[in-house]
C-alpha cells in the first residue's frame, strides 16, 4: 500500500495488538528511527505473569527507550510506554498516564479500547492508532471514537495477520482507515515524524 | 462501549454536587479514570440527559449508593501478586510475630479478598490469634459483602493457584465450604477482622498499626491526594512498621519517602 504521509501533526501513537501481534512488533521495532518525535504507547494482551518479558524483548531491538508505564508518568517523545499486564492505561489532560484496575473490557486488561478512547479525547486529530493481529474485537470501539475525534486509524491487513479476526472487525466497522501490511508498518511510523 | 456523552465540565459539576449533597470528595481523583467510570454508569443506566443523571445523583439516596459503588473500582482478588504475599509470609509477618499484639489496617479493602488472604497467612504462621485486622473502605455496601466472607466459586481456581504460588502449602479448599455458586470462608478468619467505613480523602488516622496494606487504591488519586494519604499513613504507622502498596504504586515522589526503606523488590516499605 503506497500510503504517503504528509503530516507533522502526530502527538502520540498507540499500537494495540493481541494474539499474533508479537511477530509484527518484533519486525517494527528494529526498523524504527531513533529520533521518533512522539510518544508510542503499546497495549498488548498477555498473561498477567509475564511482567517484563515484552519490555525486554522490544528493548533489545530498538534504541528508543522502552519501559513498562508507571502511573502518573508523563508521556515523552521518543519513548515507548507499555501498558502493564493486568492494568488499563488511560491518558490524562496533562499527558500523564493513569493506570486502572477496573473490570476487564472485552475480556481484556489492559484493554485496547480503553486506551484508544482515553487518548482520543486528549490528542484528538493528532492521534494515530494502529490495530494489529488478534482474535477478539477489542480496539474496534476505541477506533470508532478515534475516528470521530479526527484521529488516524491504521489497521494491519487481515490477510497478513496471524489472527485476522481483530483487524477484520476493525476494517468492517471503522471508516475511514488505512490498511497496511505488517512489513510496511515501520516505514509508516517513521514517516509520521514531525 | 462507552459513548462520549459526559464531558469534562459535566464531570466537575457532578463531583461538586456529590461533595455538596453527600459529603464525598472525588475532586482529587485521577480525572481520566473517574470520567470513564461516570460515563460508563451514565450509559449503563440509560439516562436520557445529563440533567436527569445529575438530578438523580443529587437527590436519590438509593441511587447514590449505586453511584458510589459503581464509580469506585471494587475489583480485587485473593493472593493477588503471589510474590507480594510470599514476601509478607517470609519477611514481614515473622518480624511482626515478635510483637505481643499485631494491628493491621487494610485500607480500601473493597469486598475483603486481601484481608482474608492476609488472615490465611497469619493463621498458617500461628499469628492470627494475636492479630487484629482493621478492614476499611469508603463504600458501606462492599463492606457488607466483605463481612460475609463469601466469594464467587468460579474464581477459586485462580485464587488457589495464587495461594500456592505465594508459598502456601495447605490444601486451599480447607479454608472454605462451597455453597451453590459461592465459597464461604472459614469464620475463624474473619473473627479477627473489624470492618468499618473510612474515607481516605476526608477521615483521619484512627489507630497505630504495624502494617498498613493499601493496594491499588492510590492509582485512582492525583499526586497531591496521594501525598496527603501517605501523610495519613505515616501518622498511623508505628516506628519500624510496614506500608504495602499495589504493584504499580510507589512512595518515590513523596517528600518523606527517605524515612522509609524498601523491602526487597516488592512494593513494601519499612518505616525507619
Amino acid at each position: 500500500m503506497a500510503e504517503t504521509v504528509i503530516s507533522n501533526s502526530c502527538s502520540a501513537l498507540i499500537i494495540g495488538g493481541s494474539a499474533g501481534s508479537l511477530d509484527v512488533l518484533l519486525e517494527i521495532f528494529p526498523a524504527l528511527r531513533n529520533d521518533i518525535s512522539f510518544p508510542i504507547i503499546l497495549v498488548v494482551h498477555r498473561k498477567a505473569s509475564n511482567e517484563s518479558l515484552l519490555t525486554d524483548l522490544l528493548q533489545s531491538r530498538t534504541k528508543l527507550q522502552v519501559n513498562e508505564a508507571e502511573e502518573k508518568e508523563f508521556l515523552t517523545s521518543g519513548k515507548v510506554f507499555i501498558a502493564p499486564a493486568d492494568y488499563h492505561l488511560l491518558v490524562e489532560e496533562d499527558q500523564s498516564i493513569s493506570l486502572d484496575y477496573s473490570e476487564k473490557v472485552n475480556y481484556s486488561r489492559p484493554s485496547i479500547d480503553v486506551t484508544f478512547q482515553s487518548a482520543a479525547e486528549i490528542f484528538k486529530e493528532k492521534l494515530v492508532c494502529i490495530l494489529l493481529s488478534g482474535s477478539n474485537a477489542d480496539g474496534v470501539e476505541g477506533l470508532k471514537i478515534v475516528n470521530n475525534l479526527g484521529g488516524k486509524v491504521v489497521i494491519q491487513d487481515p490477510n497478513t495477520a496471524i489472527m485476522p479476526y481483530m483487524p477484520q472487525q476493525a476494517v468492517i466497522n471503522v471508516r475511514p482507515h488505512v490498511i497496511l501490511d505488517g512489513h510496511d508498518m515501520a516505514d509508516y511510523i517513521n514517516n509520521l515524524n514531525g | 462501549m462507552i459513548s462520549d456523552a459526559i464531558d469534562n465540565d459535566q464531570v466537575e459539576i457532578l463531583l461538586n454536587d456529590v461533595l455538596e449533597s453527600h459529603g464525598y470528595d472525588f475532586l482529587e481523583y485521577s480525572h481520566a479514570s473517574i470520567k470513564r467510570r461516570i460515563s460508563r454508569l451514565y450509559a449503563l443506566d440509560n439516562f436520557v440527559s445529563f440533567a436527569e443523571f445529575r438530578y438523580t445523583v443529587r437527590t436519590d439516596k438509593q441511587y447514590f449508593k449505586r453511584f458510589l459503588e459503581e464509580i469506585t473500582v471494587n475489583v480485587t482478588e485473593m493472593f493477588r501478586d503471589p510474590s507480594f504475599y510470599k514476601a509478607l509470609r517470609n519477611d514481614v509477618l515473622p518480624v511482626l510475630g515478635t510483637y505481643p499484639f499485631i494491628r493491621i489496617w487494610v485500607a480500601g479493602c473493597s469486598t475483603g479478598e486481601e484481608a482474608y488472604s492476609l488472615a490465611i497467612v497469619l493463621k498458617e504462621l500461628n499469628l492470627l490469634n494475636k492479630s487484629l485486622i482493621y478492614a476499611t473502605d469508603i463504600n458501606p455496601s462492599v463492606l457488607e459483602k466483605a463481612k460475609k466472607g463469601m466469594f464467587p466459586l468460579n474464581y477459586l481456581k485462580q485464587y488457589s493457584e495464587n495461594y500456592l504460588r505465594s508459598g502456601g502449602t495447605k490444601d486451599f479448599s480447607t479454608y472454605y465450604t462451597a455453597n451453590y455458586s459461592l465459597a464461604k470462608f472459614d469464620e475463624s478468619l474473619n473473627s479477627k477482622m473489624i470492618f468499618s467505613t473510612h474515607n481516605l480523602v476526608s477521615d483521619h488516622s484512627f489507630n497505630e498499626f504495624q502494617l498498613i496494606l493499601c493496594r491499588n487504591v492510590l492509582i485512582y488519586f492525583d499526586k497531591d491526594l496521594q501525598h496527603k494519604v501517605f501523610n495519613l499513613f505515616d501518622g498511623s504507622i508505628e516506628k519500624l512498621g510496614y506500608l504495602a502498596l499495589g504493584s504499580k504504586e510507589s512512595l518515590e515522589f513523596w517528600p518523606k519517602a527517605k524515612e522509609y526503606k524498601r523491602v526487597q523488590m516488592e512494593k513494601i516499605w519499612r518505616k525507619l
